[in-house]
């Protein structure tokens, strides 16, 4: 199977302390892929470091079939190279509509001058029209965001994560803070995002986790613990020690 | 996208031109050159004056209040553009002063004795009469009027890529800008910087080539271009803001790192907006000094920019109009109070004279206004049209943080 993103012996030092120790990974293009781990495990840093907001002491990040080095790039041009975040903390534009959310994140050309002369076309509406339906938000378009619930909120930024069309998504803790229906609804949009790309998601909750169906990968100590299905990493007693029996 | 439905989508943008054509109409026809006189023509001039300065806040709103960087450097690009049209201005009018002079003079003189003439004309109070480089185009009208933009523009360009690759922002950002706008007139103050000094560049109320025109005419007519300019820069500015790059801006303003993450590059929009800005502000300066008579280099002082800074915050940042009313508004009250009008009040043991305590009253104003009224005097727009504020669960609004800190700068 071909490679989407390989991390390879990466470490990262914040004053002395080293959050991540030798990490390696790799996902391929259409896979979803859960990360556990305890807390301060290294898990928002490890997303940092993908999408240029950390850089690396040492190792290499290689992007795509070409294995070009994402360590060169900023945040902005690595998002261009199709990698979307999602934050622990829902961050929207909350002083904005959510069809100007949508509208912003839409895969479009990114430059001042495009963007100053750029007006939305038929297709761009409907694209948004589609999206707010698949995030349950078809009827709040015209709302402001930072009038919407947590879990829409939530939603909204998982919207402006496929409104980019990334081949790589990377997602932080999505179901913090949502009722088991709203869970389940995030459950779906997540399996349904990863046929057609990657999808990284980090979570504490295990019956989400469950639910994703796919490949985990416990971090510990800024390191991989164990990977390998739900049962197989469960069933490991190092896991159970650092991260479960607790 | 047809201009008809920027319009409709922005109808704030026709009140505003209609109000503006309203007011310009009204000064018209009670001006002295072209109607029944009740304004006087020094009226008339600081009523143009104060036009320039609603567009330099239209400017600085865009900046501050869109994007979030307080800049306190913008009334030195207006001040530039100033000192811009005024060279030519000086020259122009030196010129005419000094060939009529000579005419008499029994051999004609040469082309080089006027431009010698001229230059001890014009820097005699510096103790010179040569002409600096930065005189070398000041004898052509077009060249000036490139520079009137250029100058600012390429000003902030530089500085703009230098901070903001570098990835300054918030008060330090707002620090190094006031550091520019410092060292400007700084050096501007010193005789030798070519630009006469600390008497700055004056007579620019005297058009060359106008000189039988009587002020009370030319007063009317730099009225209208002060108005066209205003006009014409809401409307640029209003478009700007209404698309997607409008969104971008907020965004950048709300939370930068978040816009970064969705592919944009803030830097290149912060360096954008804020060299537009500064050539707006530079046209607006260009159009404010010939009005003013003189343009010196204490009008670029850093007070400048931070009195810049509260018109906006008063008026109500993050809406255009609120920048053109704050600025209109407190400028003429400014006006009213320092120049002896507002009655003094005599408390028995203490009389409050304005002249001296219209600046205490004016900060206390503009801490009121931050802490209690944060979307200014254009919020009462809302109270009208029933503009509903989004619920925000205490999130912080992006542009408050910026004005607290300028708040610290004004005391
Ligand atoms: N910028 C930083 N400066 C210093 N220390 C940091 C920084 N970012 C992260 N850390 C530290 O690195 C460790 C890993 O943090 P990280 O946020 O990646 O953990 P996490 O696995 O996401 O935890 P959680 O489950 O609580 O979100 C923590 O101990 C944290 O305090
Ligand atoms: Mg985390």
């Amino acid at each position: 199977m071909s490679t989407l993103l390989e991390v390879s012996g990466v470490s990262v030092t914040f004053d002395g302390f080293r959050a991540i120790n030798n990490l390696s990974f790799r996902i391929g293009p259409a896979e979803m892929r859960a990360i556990i781990g305890p807390n301060g495990a290294g898990k928002t840093t490890f997303m940092d470091i993908i999408t240029g907001k950390t850089k690396p002491d040492t190792g290499r990040v290689l992007w795509g079939d070409k294995g070009i080095s994402l360590l060169k790039m900023n945040e902005a041009q690595i998002a261009r190279e199709g990698i979307g975040r999602k934050f622990q903390k829902p961050t929207v534009f909350e002083d904005q509509t959510v069809r100007e959310n949508l509208m912003l994140a839409l895969k479009n050309e990114r430059g001042p001058f495009p963007v100053l002369v750029w007006r939305a076309s038929r297709r761009d509406h409907d694209k948004v029209g589609a999206l707010a339906e698949e995030i349950g938000l078809q009827d709040a378009l015209a709302r402001k965001a930072g009038e919407l619930s947590h879990g829409q909120k939530q939603w909204l930024e998982i919207g402006m994560l496929l409104a980019q069309e990334p081949r790589l998504l990377l997602v932080d803790e999505p179901a913090a803070g949502m009722t088991p229906a709203e869970r389940e609804h995030t459950t779906e949009l997540l399996v349904n995002a990863a046929t057609t790309r990657a999808v990284v998601v980090v979570e504490h909750d295990m019956e989400f986790i469950r639910r994703l169906n796919c490949r985990v990968t416990v971090l510990h100590e800024g390191a991989v613990l164990a990977e390998g299905s739900l049962d197989h990493v469960t069933a490991n007693q190092e896991v159970i020690d650092v991260y479960l029996g607790r | 996208m047809t201009s008809r439905s920027f319009f409709l989508r922005n109808p704030s943008v026709l009140v505003f031109l209609a109000v503006l054509a309203l007011f310009t109409l009204g000064v018209t026809v009670f001006s002295e050159a072209y109607g029944s006189g009740e304004l006087s023509t020094s009226f008339v001039k600081t009523l143009g004056k104060t036009l320039c300065l609603a567009l330099v806040a239209v400017a600085m709103d865009l900046v501050w209040g869109y994007t979030g960087i307080l800049s306190l450097g913008h009334f030195a690009f207006f001040g530039l553009g100033g000192y811009m049209i005024g060279m030519w201005l000086m020259y122009e009018r030196t010129r005419t002063i000094v060939v009529t002079s000579m005419a008499d003079a029994p051999i004609p003189p040469t082309e080089q004795e006027i431009v010698d003439a001229i230059g001890t004309q014009i820097f005699g109070v510096v103790g010179s009469s040569e002409f600096p480089a930065v005189w070398a185009f000041a004898d052509s009208l077009v060249l000036q009027l490139v520079l009137v933009v250029a100058v600012p523009g390429l000003l902030a360009l530089v500085f703009g890529w230098l901070a903001f690759r570098s990835r300054v922002t918030g008060v330090y950002l707002s620090i190094l800008t006031q550091a520019m706008t410092l060292a400007l007139s700084l050096y501007l103050f010193q005789n030798d910087s070519g630009l006469r000094g600390n008497n700055g560049l004056s007579g620019l109320q005297n058009l060359p080539g106008l000189g039988d025109v009587p002020q009370s005419v030319v007063s009317v007519c730099l009225f209208w271009a002060s108005a066209l300019a205003l006009a014409l820069g809401y409307v640029l500015a209003a478009w700007i803001v209404s698309g997607k790059f409008g969104s971008v801006l907020r965004g950048i303003r709300d939370n930068e790192a978040r816009v970064r993450f969705l592919g944009y590059s803030v830097e290149g929009y912060k360096l954008a907006i804020f060299t537009v800005t500064a050539m707006i502000a530079g046209i607006a300066g260009a159009l404010y000094y010939p009005q003013a008579g003189i343009v010196n280099p204490a009008e670029i002082a850093p007070i400048a920019s931070i009195y810049l800074a509260v018109w906006v915050a008063i008026g109500g940042r993050g809406r255009l109009y609120g920048a053109a009313i704050g600025a209109v508004f407190v400028s003429l009250v400014s006006t009213w109070f320092t120049g002896g009008q507002a009655p003094d009040i005599d408390l028995g043991f203490y009389t409050l004279s304005w002249v001296d305590w219209w600046t205490i009253l004016l900060g206390l104003s503009f801490v009121g206004v931050t802490l209690f009224a944060p979307k200014g005097i254009g919020g009462l727009v809302d109270l009208i049209t029933d503009r509903r504020a989004p619920q925000r669960h205490g999130a912080p609004l992006g542009p408050d943080v910026g004005s607290l800190r300028e708040q610290e700068a004004d005391e």
